[in-house]
């Protein structure tokens, strides 16, 4: 793409999700969303302290989810809001979730850990690690035998690596040849834990690879890379040969919003933080001509003012009404469980 | 009517079910070509194939996550558990995922599953085979909870778990697979989540599920010989729980054993004891007494083990003294 784009860009940037402009635009908004988040959570917005950012990750997230197709499903960690977010969701709904509001994906139920939605095939965030990935196999039960090639992915992070649950699902994917794929962001913590201080096998493939998994490790610098070895596993998969594959990134922030990380040096961050796939994105345009800096200035100021959005749309939400609280336990339909206060009540009403 | 085992009765719930529904397939250890660890899917793979009749390695935790990720996704799982003892091992998925999908997710999607297995004591089977575990999964909001203690209630709440749209774990007992009945399986079903009085009498009520109904019936029968009469209530599932058949007997006799064979502690029992204590205090002339397996682990012993959860001569006992020793009247 040569072709040279004026200013008043936002609204032209390709949304096709090939080129390195497209794909540093999905990263640009998902660090600006995970930014947004940060922020609601200063402001006493947000439902919980439970906030885990996936700042430094960006690339995982774009460079996969640009390749997923409508009828694909994914599950995720709970460092999730990235993939999401690339995958197409609405983000003042995601942004409402965080907030524990009615407008929000699940209600205001699920919250940023428990995030979902059927309709781009999101079986849901998990706030146990590893928990949300042998779901991925049930799925691509299902989708082998509809037989249209849709896959189903699991992301979770590298504290997953050392969670049985994680070999089970990938030797039954294996197994049974299913359209399945393990996608590890290694962001080199599980939450205060290197992950030299986890395990002392580190070639994270390799484990696919045991298994009998198509499996790559990628460095998450250039998400162009991570979207070629990302195109590889998949491809596979929807032919039927599942895989795995482990993403290298660098967690820039904390565990969660309280986390101050007394566990590195400020030293190690900048170290860190030097694989940045937002700016090496950005940088790269740049040098090559593809895009301009007032251009990707552009583009940034519209992906902020879409995300300071996402704010006013959550504190103008609503709190789901109180009766909700005993709803969607079991199915539409069923009575509802008795609350506590209807129970003494009933109870003492004979007296 | 026909002559049938209560292993019979699940082959051909399941038989029924997977002939009427191509979305519904059996996953777990050994269910495919050896027919199941108590042979109750034996001769479903070759009637089904090895599509609909998955044989798995041995992964309890994700036979259970796979079977939540199927049923989310439009197919209809009966996963099962070999033992309930096993049942740890998947609590992860169990409880945190198929129990709270529906919820968390906002009502956007429910995990249609069940979870087939069984439990309780009766063939020395040692402390980790032999347990009943049901109060783990009753302490869990958004499973159902369903455990059949007759042949016609083995196919017909198979059947009718089969089609609820909540994660329904169904705990058989290994005692009961060779339990003949005569039972005629085009008769009506009966009401889902409706307990079945067996016997009523006035002098004592006895509220029990599963193997145990069949050790409360023959106290029953023991205790008539000597002019004691007792109600007998099977609840066939625990979630949901028919209280109201419950209360009205209570109410009506005001004397209440709940049998169960799972630990006392903080079990089935409790539960029940302390609902019944709530609801139907006035009623009560005695506490209610639970009558529940010893808080011990279950041993090797036929004797220990038979004498570690209630047997028939126990439960009389205990209903003898209920109604007799400790009377007010």
């Amino acid at each position: 793409m040569t072709a040279p784009i004026d200013t008043a860009v936002a609204e032209k940037v390709p949304r096709s999700n090939t080129g390195l402009l497209a794909l540093y635009r999905q990263m640009r908004r998902v660090r600006t969303f995970e930014e947004r988040v940060g922020e609601l959570f200063v402001r006493g917005q947000s439902a919980g302290s439970m906030l885990h950012l996936s700042i430094g990750e960006e690339s995982a997230a774009v460079g996969v989810a640009s390749l997923m197709r409508d009828g694909d499903t994914f599950t995720t960690h709970h460092r999730g809001h990235g993939i999401f977010l690339a995958r197409g969701a609405d983000p003042n709904r995601m942004m409402a979730e965080i907030g524990g509001k009615e407008e929000g994906y699940c209600r205001g139920k699920g919250g940023s850990m428990h995030i979902a939605d059927m309709g781009l095939g999101h079986l849901g965030a998990n706030a146990i690690v590893g928990g949300g990935i042998p779901a991925v196999v049930g799925a691509g039960l299902a989708s082998k035998r509809e037989g249209k090639g849709a896959v189903s992915i699991a992301f979770f992070g590298d504290g997953a690596m050392q969670q049985g649950i994680l070999y089970e699902s990938m030797n039954m994917a294996a197994l049974w040849d299913l359209p399945v794929i393990f996608v590890c962001i290694n962001n080199q913590y599980g939450m205060g834990t290197r992950i030299e201080q986890a395990t002392k096998g580190r070639a994270l493939h390799e484990r696919g690879l045991a298994f009998g998994l198509n499996s790559e490790t990628v460095d998450g610098l250039d998400v162009r890379d991570v979207r070629a070895a990302a195109g590889r596993i998949i491809d596979g998969a929807r032919g039927g040969t599942p895989g795995f594959l482990a993403v290298e990134c660098y967690r820039f922030f904390g565990h969660a919003r309280m986390d101050k990380s007394p566990y590195r040096t400020p030293e190690d961050e900048e170290r860190g933080r030097a694989k940045d796939p937002v700016g090496f994105a950005r940088k790269a345009l740049v040098e090559s001509g593809e895009s301009s800096e007032a251009v990707l200035d552009a583009l940034d100021a519209e992906i902020a003012r879409e995300m300071d959005a996402t704010i006013d749309f959550t504190v103008a939400a609503r709190e789901p009404a109180l009766q909700t609280m005993f709803r969607d336990v079991y199915a539409p339909g069923e009575p509802e469980p008795e609350s506590v206060a209807a129970r003494i009540d009933r109870i003492l009403a004979g007296d | 009517m026909a002559e049938m085992t209560y292993r019979d009765a699940l082959k051909q719930a399941l038989r029924d079910a997977m002939a009427e529904d191509d979305t519904v397939m059996v996953i777990g250890e050994e269910v495919g070509r050896y027919g199941g660890a108590y042979g109750v899917t034996k001769g479903l793979y070759e009637e089904f194939g090895p599509d609909r009749l998955i044989d798995t390695p041995i992964s309890e935790p994700a036979i259970v996550g796979a079977a939540v990720g199927a049923a989310m996704s439009g197919l209809r799982p009966v996963a099962e558990l070999m033992y309930v003892d096993f049942i740890g091992m998947t609590m992860d998925q169990l409880g945190n995922q198929a129990a709270k999908i529906r919820y968390m997710f906002g009502g956007q999607v429910g995990v249609p599953m069940v979870l087939r297995t069984q439990g309780g004591t009766g063939r020395s089977a040692g402390a980790q085979h032999s347990q009943s575990l049901e109060a783990y999964v009753m302490h869990t909001p958004g499973l159902r909870l369903v455990m059949p203690a007759t042949v016609s209630d083995a196919y017909h709440l198979l059947r009718q778990s089969l089609r609820q749209p909540d994660p329904v774990v169904f705990i058989e007992h290994k005692a009961l697979y060779t339990m003949k009945e005569d039972v005629d399986l085009a008769a009506p079903a009966p009401e889902w989540g409706k307990a079945r009085v067996h016997r009523t009498g006035d002098d004592l009520v006895i509220v029990t599920y599963s193997r145990q109904l069949h050790h409360a019936l023959a106290a029953a029968e023991a205790m008539a010989r000597k002019g004691v009469e007792a109600t007998v209530i099977d609840l066939r599932s625990l979630n949901p729980l028919d209280f109201d058949t419950v209360r009205a007997h209570v109410e009506r006799v005001g004397r209440v054993m709940v049998v169960s064979e799972g630990v006392m502690t903080a079990g089935v029992g409790a539960e029940l004891s302390a609902r019944i204590h709530e609801e139907c205090f006035d009623f009560l002339a005695e506490p209610v007494i639970r009558v529940c397996g010893e808080d011990i682990p279950i041993s090797v012993s036929v004797e220990l083990e038979k004498n570690s959860v209630p047997t028939a001569a126990f439960i009389q006992t205990a209903g003898e003294k209920l109604v007799g020793l400790r009377s007010a009247a």
